[in-house]
């Protein structure tokens, strides 16, 4: 007969020698759950975001562009008595007034290297007019009930860039360019998105983006661009000016 | 004589220790973004008792100005924090440890018991298996709520491609209410958890890390 020669463990020998092992896991757990916090927010950044974080963004954006993003999904509309005040939130590009007389909107086809058509209201006001009444959302948190009507960006395209659907991006920009987003096609085509030129009921005020603004109910306030002075149909990503400060370049709702 | 008895299942252990890291990433990108609209208080009318969150927090923890990173964070650890608590409660249903966890129809009277028992120790604890009536009611809620965080995440999150989560949230500013107090939930349920802990000694904590803990038997 073979004897084992170890002595065996006591009960509390036992739980010294498991608890020193599972002690030991814990902490090497903490420093690589550290280690990993670390590294996500390290390296280059992109825009203002670490790009580690930025690939993430980019990867969330996929999940929903191919799993949940459809144009028939539409944003909540509200009756006329849940109008809200909404707050002026933002002044780039809106530096210097307005002259009504002076404004254009330039637009550049997919494809065209200079602008192919140069616009008034009049030629924006001729295409079908829609209302709508839905919660416009601060990318900050806060949202308010506001009403808006305008011509259908995808009516705007077929009429003055027709062709230009085929593009992945559209880009616009302040007629002094100081504020500028960029959308992917599938959200400026939203039947809901709207280049709005009247605002509960009344004309577009210069705080609101007077005389022509976007309001795409699928994204944060910050892509809801006021004042156009161009837009332009691209396979490039447009240059964002929130994306280039942090913000997710998608910012879809 | 004594025994070694298990307390705590491995995975249980592991899913525990995973979540307690990430809930906490949670909710601190979380406060980087409440930071940007703070409207929730305690008060009535004019009245507010509490605001969410004094200047003080907000100053002596440097979570200000920055909304755009702790979005990002955000949702990057949603994803693990969802996976993490998903496999957990798939575990639990499929081992039939949900039963030694949901509470039983006598939970609700034996958990006030256990109450006046922590208030009173002469008050006797009645009978339990691995978790006290108390224990399966609270561990519990916590677990639905961590579903209800992940819904009303959601809700807030793609409010138009996800638009009937948001209504049966309420709507989108009833989301974002529910999603913070839930948070809040986590606050108040981790200082009872903590101060329990304390209470339970060293050897009941040990048996969280190692699962282990030793008892005397007959």
């Amino acid at each position: 007969m073979s004897s084992n020669s170890k002595i065996p463990l006591t009960p509390e020998q036992e739980l010294q020698r498991r608890s020193r092992r599972s002690f030991m896991v814990l902490g090497a757990g903490a420093v690589a759950g550290m280690a990993g916090l670390t590294w996500v927010n390290s390296g280059p950044t992109e825009d203002n975001l670490p790009a580690r974080l930025r690939s993430a963004l980019g990867f969330n954006e996929g999940v929903v562009r191919t799993a949940l993003f459809d144009n028939s999904h539409l944003a909540k509309t509200y009756p006329a008595s849940a109008i809200g005040e909404i707050k002026v939130n933002g002044e780039f590009g809106m530096d210097e007034d307005l002259d009504p007389a002076s404004w254009a909107l330039e637009v550049t086809s997919f494809g065209a290297t200079r602008p192919s058509a140069k616009l008034n209201m009049d030629d924006v006001r001729k295409l079908p007019r829609y209302e709508e009444i839905i919660n416009f959302k601060c990318v900050e948190g806060w949202s308010t009930v506001t009403q808006f009507a305008g011509a259908r960006l995808s009516d705007f395209t077929a009429r003055f860039a027709p062709g230009s659907e085929k593009a992945e991006c559209v880009g616009m920009k302040t007629p002094d360019e100081a504020y500028y987003v960029g959308l992917d096609m599938p959200s400026a085509m939203h039947p809901q998105t709207l280049l709005a030129y009247e605002m509960n009921g009344q004309p577009l005020e210069d705080e609101h983006g007077a005389p022509l603004r976007l309001v795409i109910p699928v994204k944060y306030g910050i892509k809801n661009i006021k004042r156009i002075g161009s837009i332009e149909y691209t396979n490039t990503r447009p240059a964002d000016y929130w994306g280039e400060r942090g913000y997710d370049w998608y910012a879809g709702l | 004589m004594q025994v070694l008895e298990e307390k705590h299942k491995l995975a249980t252990r592991w899913f525990h220790w995973l979540n307690f890291p990430l809930l906490t990433m949670m909710i601190v990108s979380g406060m980087l973004i409440y930071w940007s609209y703070d409207p929730y208080r305690i008060g009535f009318g004019g009245v507010t008792l509490f605001h969410f969150f004094p200047d003080w927090v907000y100053n002596s923890t440097h979570i200000d100005h920055k909304l755009a990173w702790g979005m990002a964070l955000h949702f990057l650890f949603a994803w693990i924090f969802a996976v993490n608590g998903l496999a957990y409660v798939t575990y639990t249903l499929v081992s039939g440890e949900w039963r030694e966890l949901w509470p039983e129809k006598k939970s609700f009277a034996e958990a006030l018991q256990v109450m006046k028992h922590d208030l009173n120790s002469r008050v006797p604890l009645p009978a339990q298996g691995r978790y006290n009536a108390a224990q399966r009611i609270t561990y519990s809620a916590i677990v639905l709520m961590g579903g209800l965080s992940l819904l009303t995440g959601l809700a807030i999150y793609k409010p138009v491609q996800l638009n009937w989560l948001t209504a049966l949230a309420g709507g989108y500013e009833w989301a974002r209410w529910e999603h913070f107090w839930l948070t809040m939930g986590y606050l108040g349920f981790f200082g009872i958890h903590i101060a329990q802990v304390i209470r339970a000694g060293w050897s009941n904590f040990r048996s969280m890390v190692c699962g282990y803990e030793v008892t005397n038997v007959q």
